[in-house]
């Protein structure tokens, strides 16, 4: 029998593999992707808190969640292509002008 | 059945995921995460989200994931990169630790009467029209502000990549 905390416990399982990819990759597309995989972990909880609860306002969440989502990897993929045209680089590590 | 479908989807999301942030090409880590954008959208079909299952598949491992890839084959990088910056692996190791330690009291937490999902569903959960229905009448308001932030990050994506064309 699948309980609501099968679900919960991927969804942290999945969150921290994403964190640990933001910390861990210095090329900046990778971090972004593991962004996604963090966002994707939030709307797992949510939808089966929303199953659990038999209410459908997480479906909604959810929803608003994709939309910042896309409208996040579209400016930072945006930014990333701004920074390799000035830098030649995506390396997280050379991108240190604010570090004097 | 419920059962082994959940434990099939799930091990294949972490396996993926764990792929992803192990992969040494940006291009292998994009098609891993398309996978685990798949596996979850399984698991959603599971938890009868009929509408926000269909929406990940096209969202995510249709839109977003296409974008990932234009960006990384326009910009066709050398490779040159482990998987952890060496002096600083002491550091983000016990951030990760820390944070993980944290997550398990929340489930601790959560365990509302161990929550056995209802094994019936109520009619029309999770289908388009429901949702729908929801979203043009007491989320009105934020759906409108959902469109307007997409066509915020739309002109904002196209003026930072176009400021440096001369």
């Amino acid at each position: 029998m699948i309980t609501l905390n099968h679900y919960l416990v991927l969804a942290a399982i999945l969150f921290v593999v994403g964190v640990t990819g933001v910390l861990t990759r210095r090329n900046l597309i990778v971090v972004m992707m593991s962004i996604e995989l963090m966002l994707n972990a939030v709307n797992l909880t949510f939808i089966a808190f929303a199953r659990y609860f038999n209410d459908m306002t997480g479906h909604v969440f959810v929803f608003m969640v994709m939309a910042v989502a896309a409208a996040e990897a579209a400016v930072g993929l945006a930014v990333i292509l701004a920074l390799f045209r000035n830098r030649e680089t995506v390396d997280a590590d050379e991108v240190r002008v604010m570090k004097g | 059945m419920e059962t082994m479908l959940f434990y099939l989807f799930a091990g294949v999301a972490v396996i993926l995921s764990l792929a992803m942030i192990a992969a040494k090409k940006p291009v292998t880590s994009a098609v891993c995460l398309v996978g685990v954008m798949f596996a979850l959208a399984a698991l959603f079909a599971l938890l009868h989200a009929h509408l926000i299952a269909a929406l990940q598949i096209l969202v995510y491992a249709g839109a977003i994931m296409v974008l990932f890839m234009f960006v990384i084959m326009l910009l066709n990088l050398r490779e040159k990169e482990g998987l952890a910056a060496r002096h600083q692996i002491v550091a983000q190791a016990a951030g990760v630790a820390l944070l993980g330690a944290l997550l398990i009291p929340f489930m601790t937490l959560a365990t509302l009467e161990k929550g056995p999902l209802s094994a019936i569903a109520p009619e029309r959960f999770g289908t388009t029209a429901a949702v729908g229905e929801l979203l043009y009448t007491e989320y009105l308001l934020p759906f409108e502000i959902a469109s307007a932030l997409l066509l915020a990050a739309l002109v904002g994506a196209v003026a930072l990549v176009k400021i440096r064309m001369r």
